[in-house]
This record gives C-alpha cells, sequence and structure tokens, in this order.
C-alpha cells in the first residue's frame, strides 16, 4: 500500500540547529499515527514542513506519489492536507459560523465568489450546522470569536479543521488546555472520523496517544528515534527512558 | 458522542435552518444603511446653497470607503494612499485636456489608470510588517508626487494642470443634452453624489461575499487564512486593486468637478487625512469613510468659519478627546456620567 503523504530525508536548519533532523515518514491511508517526544524534538516544525508553512532546507515532501515540497500551503489545503494549531489560531472578529462558512466555502471552491452573498450557496448552512451541533459552538455561532471561552475556542479550532473536509488531518496538541473531561469527547469526534482519513496526531498524554494511535514515531532532537505500532512503543525501554524520563521533569 | 450520529441523520427542519438564517442576515439591509441611501439625493435637493461642500465631501468620502476596503477589511495600513488618488486625478484631467472632455469616459480612465498602479504596487505590500507596508506606501506616494513635479511638460509641474474643460455630463444611453457642469457645483454634486452610491453598493456586494469574508479571515489570522486554503497573495492583490480603483475614482472626480490637478493630489496630508477621517468613523463596517468625512469636513468648515488660524488645534483636541472617550460612547453622550464598571 502506498503511503498517502510521504517524507524522504527531510531536513530543516535553523542555523546551526537541525529541528528536523533525516525525516523519513510515511503515512497510511487511514493512519491513527502518533507522533510524540520531549518538548523541542521537532514535532511542530514538521508539521509546519509537510503544511508549507516553512520551506525545508533538504528533502521532499510527497503527496498520494506527487511532490509537494514546494507547494503553496493554501493549494496543500485544497489538496487535504489539514492542520489544527497547537496555539489557538481564529479570526478572533468573526463568528463561529462565519469562520466554518468560509472554509467550507473555500473547500467548495466558492470562496472566490464576489458579488454574490456568502449565503447564496445554500450547500454551506447544513455543512456548517452539522459542526456546530458536533462540536457544540450551535448556541454561540453568532458571537464574535474572541468572547467565546477557551474550551469552545478550542473546539472551533479542530471544527474549522474538519470543515477543509481533510484526507491527511494534522493535528498538533488538539486538546492542550482542554479540561480533563472534554477531552474524551474530542477525541470520540476525531475517531468518528472516516476510517480512509489519515490522522496524525501530536500529543502529550500517553494515555489518550495510546487509545488512539496505530502506529507511533518518537521524535527527538529532530530525528526519529523509533517507530512501531503502539503496543512495541509503549513497552520500548529506550522510548521509557527518552519520552518518559522527560515528561517526569515536566 | 450522540449527536454526531443525530446531526448526520438528521431530517431537515421545515424553514430556514439557524445558520442558514443567519448567512441570510449578513447580506440583510439594515434601516440606517437604507436611511443613508435615501439621505444622498434629499442633501442634493435640500441644501443646494452647499453643493461645493457637499461634492468635496462626497469625494472625501469615497476616498475613505477606498481605503476602509483595505485598511478595515483587509487589514493592510497605508499611508499613501494619496498614490491612487492623485493619479486618478492627473488621469482624468490629461484625458479631458488632450483626449476628450467627456466626463464619464474620463472617470472610466481614471479608474482603470488607478487600478493598474494598485495591480502594480500590489506586491510591495504583500510581504512585510505594517510598518514596512507603512514605509513603502508612503514611498510610492512620494515618488509619484516627485514624479509629477518634474514631468513639467505633462503635468504642468508644480503649477498643476489648469484650465481643464469638462464637456457636459450625459446620461449613458439616452441622447440628452446632458448637464453642463456649473460654478454653484449643483452637477458636480449630483455627479459626485451618484459615483459615491454607485461605489458603495458595489462594495457592499463585495465585503458581504465570500471573498470579503475571507479578506476579514485574512485580516484576523493571515496564518489560519492560508491553513483553510485562502489564497492569501492574491486576495490581498485583488483587495489593493479593487481600493486603488476606487481611490481614482475620488481623484478623477476633484480633478473633474474642480477643473484642475495639482501636486496637492499626491501630497502626503491626503493620505494622512483620508486616514483620519476613516478612524474618526471608524474602519471596517464600509460607512465608516461617509461619516468620518461629514464629520470631518463640517468641523473644518466651522472651525475655520470662527478661528481661521487654529484649524489644527481643535481638530488635535477633537481627535485626543475622541479617542480618550471612545467612538462609541463619543456618539452616545447620555452614556458620559454613567460610570464604568469596574473591569
Amino acid at each position: 500500500m502506498t503511503p498517502v503523504l510521504e517524507t524522504r530525508a527531510l531536513v530543516k536548519r535553523f542555523g546551526a540547529l537541525a529541528a528536523t533532523d533525516d525525516v523519513s515518514l510515511a503515512i497510511e491511508r487511514g493512519a491513527r499515527h502518533a507522533l510524540i517526544g520531549p518538548n523541542g524534538a521537532g514535532k511542530t516544525t514538521l508539521i509546519n514542513l509537510l503544511t508549507g508553512v516553512l520551506e525545508p532546507t533538504s528533502g521532499t515532501i510527497r503527496l498520494d506519489g506527487r511532490d509537494i515540497t514546494t507547494l503553496a500551503p493554501h493549494l496543500r489545503v485544497r489538496r487535504g492536507v489539514v492542520r489544527t494549531f497547537q496555539i489557538t489560531q481564529l479570526f478572533r472578529t468573526m463568528t463561529p459560523l462565519s469562520s466554518l462558512a468560509l472554509a467550507v466555502s473555500v473547500r467548495r471552491g466558492t470562496s472566490a465568489r464576489w458579488w454574490q452573498p456568502l449565503g447564496a450557496d445554500r450547500e454551506l448552512a447544513p455543512r456548517c450546522e452539522t459542526l456546530l451541533e458536533r462540536f457544540r459552538l450551535a448556541e454561540v455561532m453568532d458571537q464574535p470569536v474572541h468572547s467565546l471561552a477557551y474550551g469552545k475556542r478550542r473546539l472551533l479550532e479542530i471544527a474549522m479543521a474538519l470543515a477543509c473536509a481533510p484526507r491527511v488531518l494534522l493535528l498538533d496538541e488538539p486538546v492542550a488546555g482542554v479540561p480533563e473531561g472534554e477531552r474524551q469527547e474530542i477525541f470520540e469526534t476525531i475517531s468518528a472520523l472516516p476510517a480512509d482519513v489519515s490522522i496524525v496526531l501530536i500529543e502529550h498524554d500517553m494515555d489518550l496517544v495510546f487509545n488512539f494511535a496505530r502506529t507511533v514515531t518518537v521524535l527527538v532532537n529532530g530525528a526519529v528515534f523509533a517507530e512501531g505500532d503502539v503496543e512495541t512503543i509503549a513497552h520500548d525501554p529506550r522510548v521509557k527512558a527518552v519520552y518518559l524520563g522527560e515528561q517526569a521533569h515536566g | 458522542m450522540t449527536a454526531t450520529t443525530a446531526a448526520a441523520s438528521a431530517v431537515p427542519p421545515a424553514g430556514p435552518s439557524p445558520a442558514a438564517e443567519s448567512l441570510a442576515r449578513r447580506a440583510r439591509w439594515r434601516w440606517w444603511e437604507l436611511a443613508l441611501f435615501a439621505a444622498l439625493p434629499l442633501v442634493w435637493l435640500l441644501v443646494p446653497g452647499q453643493s461645493l461642500l457637499v461634492n468635496e465631501i462626497a469625494i472625501v468620502a469615497l476616498f475613505a470607503v477606498s481605503l476602509d476596503l483595505i485598511l478595515g477589511y483587509a487589514g493592510i495600513v497605508s499611508l499613501g494612499h494619496a498614490a491612487f488618488f492623485g493619479f486618478g486625478a492627473y488621469a482624468a484631467a490629461l484625458f479631458a485636456k488632450d483626449v476628450l472632455p467627456d466626463p464619464l469616459i474620463g472617470l472610466a480612465v481614471a479608474i482603470a489608470a488607478s487600478a493598474a498602479l494598485g495591480l502594480a504596487t500590489s506586491v510591495l505590500i504583500l510581504r512585510g510588517t505594517d510598518l514596512t507596508r507603512l514605509m513603502v506606501t508612503l514611498g510610492v506616494a512620494s515618488i509619484l508626487y516627485e514624479l509629477a513635479n518634474k514631468l513639467d511638460w505633462l503635468t504642468g509641474g508644480a503649477d498643476g494642470l489648469q484650465g481643464v474643460v469638462m464637456g457636459p455630463l450625459t446620461i449613458p444611453f439616452t441622447s440628452l443634452p446632458g448637464f453642463a457642469f456649473d460654478l454653484a457645483g449643483r452637477t458636480a454634486c449630483a455627479y459626485s453624489l451618484v459615483v459615491l452610491a454607485l461605489a458603495l453598493l458595489a462594495c457592499r456586494r463585495i465585503v458581504r461575499s465570500p471573498f470579503g469574508a475571507s479578506l476579514e479571515a485574512l485580516r484576523d489570522n493571515r496564518l489560519r487564512a492560508s491553513s483553510i486554503g485562502v489564497a492569501v497573495s492574491l486576495r490581498l492583490v485583488a483587495v489593493y486593486t479593487l481600493s486603488a480603483a476606487i481611490a481614482g475614482a475620488a481623484g478623477g472626480l476633484l480633478a473633474q468637478t474642480t477643473g484642475f490637478a495639482s501636486l496637492d493630489v499626491f501630497d502626503f496630508h491626503r493620505s494622512a487625512e483620508v486616514l483620519l477621517v476613516l478612524v474618526v468613523g471608524g474602519t471596517g463596517y464600509l460607512y465608516g469613510g461617509i461619516f468620518g468625512a461629514i464629520v470631518f469636513k463640517l468641523l473644518h468648515d466651522l472651525v475655520s468659519a470662527w478661528t481661521p488660524q487654529y484649524w489644527n488645534f481643535w481638530l488635535g483636541l477633537f481627535l485626543v478627546v475622541l479617542v480618550m472617550v471612545g467612538r462609541d460612547r463619543f456618539v452616545r453622550p447620555w452614556t458620559w456620567a454613567r460610570r464604568r464598571r469596574a473591569a
């Protein structure tokens, strides 16, 4: 089976520091792939390279076998590579509804229309409603985003990624700062995504990772330290030493 | 989570759903918008003695609306928007003088010329920070100022382009004789008000479209806008070009209705003034430029009549008070006495 998203010998240097060091990674179709590692291991940098926010120093990125290493970020999104952000990135003066409507409209290819109202596309409202319901944002859909509680903003962060109809979804600590009780719900929603959507997850909560992921890649100092299925990684003594040791320090 | 499956299999409710209703509301006319559009012809009818002032206000308002498109909607700061205003003014004046005195064709030429300039200079505002954008826009306007100054065989240099004679304003697709521009400014005033109204109607549609929503998105967060697939650079180029075109229309109107174009149209004070006008009226809701222009010009008129030398003092005081009190409270004097709730 050919991987959906694949990197070969990917390197990103900031001066002398190799934030991503010769990373070759294959994300299979329908993967539930976790990316773990101590702070500063280069997890977010890797996501930034995959989505085009950063340009790699060397190496290639392929989507469905085609080279997308230099493709503009917004074009990668339109090909289905969608991400969420560890630090919430939203449109603060817009409402959840208009944010989602715009994302859906981009996906449908109607976002460049400049002479028709946003609401003229009849497909937008039902799709937005499904997302608003699913993420329990329906009652705040008309409030400006900056007035929402943190938990709601976190939900919108993920809802906006789903509005883009991802084929490869890159989740950068999706439940960072979300209260314990709501984490499980967010993960249930993510787990309920169609089986052929490939999901890459960065997460620190090991219980969530081991519940959710089937494959785990451990990054240390920008390089792949270990890779394998959940069972193997969970019982790998080297991973325990490197990763869990680090976490004990906080 | 049960909501997931329930929402997926839900039967669409009868009538518009709350989300559809809310999206439709975005495009709906507010009562005060209708009142504003209704007021435009009334102003022309009811204060005929002030036509020159109304003409001036309409032109500044149109110029400020063009700035709002880039500043209020797309978040592009500019200290050189007079570049497009002035370019439109000179284009209209030169066209009338050397090619054809017809005002409508001249206005179209002014719009096209400024749009082309906007398109060409839009690459300069794509990268960098707000500070670099301030410098670059300021620089473009300064370059044009000096070009207009140096190319005196074309522009008249420091003397300006004088003796621009406009033909009568004809109504397109009719054989009516048309209206000559008169000294009292009746024709000019009506002309500017109609152009302002048409430009507003067009802008209103544009900012409520998906394109308009994507401008707001990239103003709020460019990184996220591109992460949901918005072509940020293309959007910026498009809105900058559109804004330049409308600024060019305002400049064209000025040259046509005053029969004159001088270096003053490119001057820094023009760029600064339109920014002040827009900030006084409020950014990001399209009508701020209109209210700002009315307040600014009326204030200017009143204060200059009372104390000609100290206009800048009173303007400065007004701005300081406006900013300290806040616009929302300023337009609601009955709230001034009320104590602010502790934050």
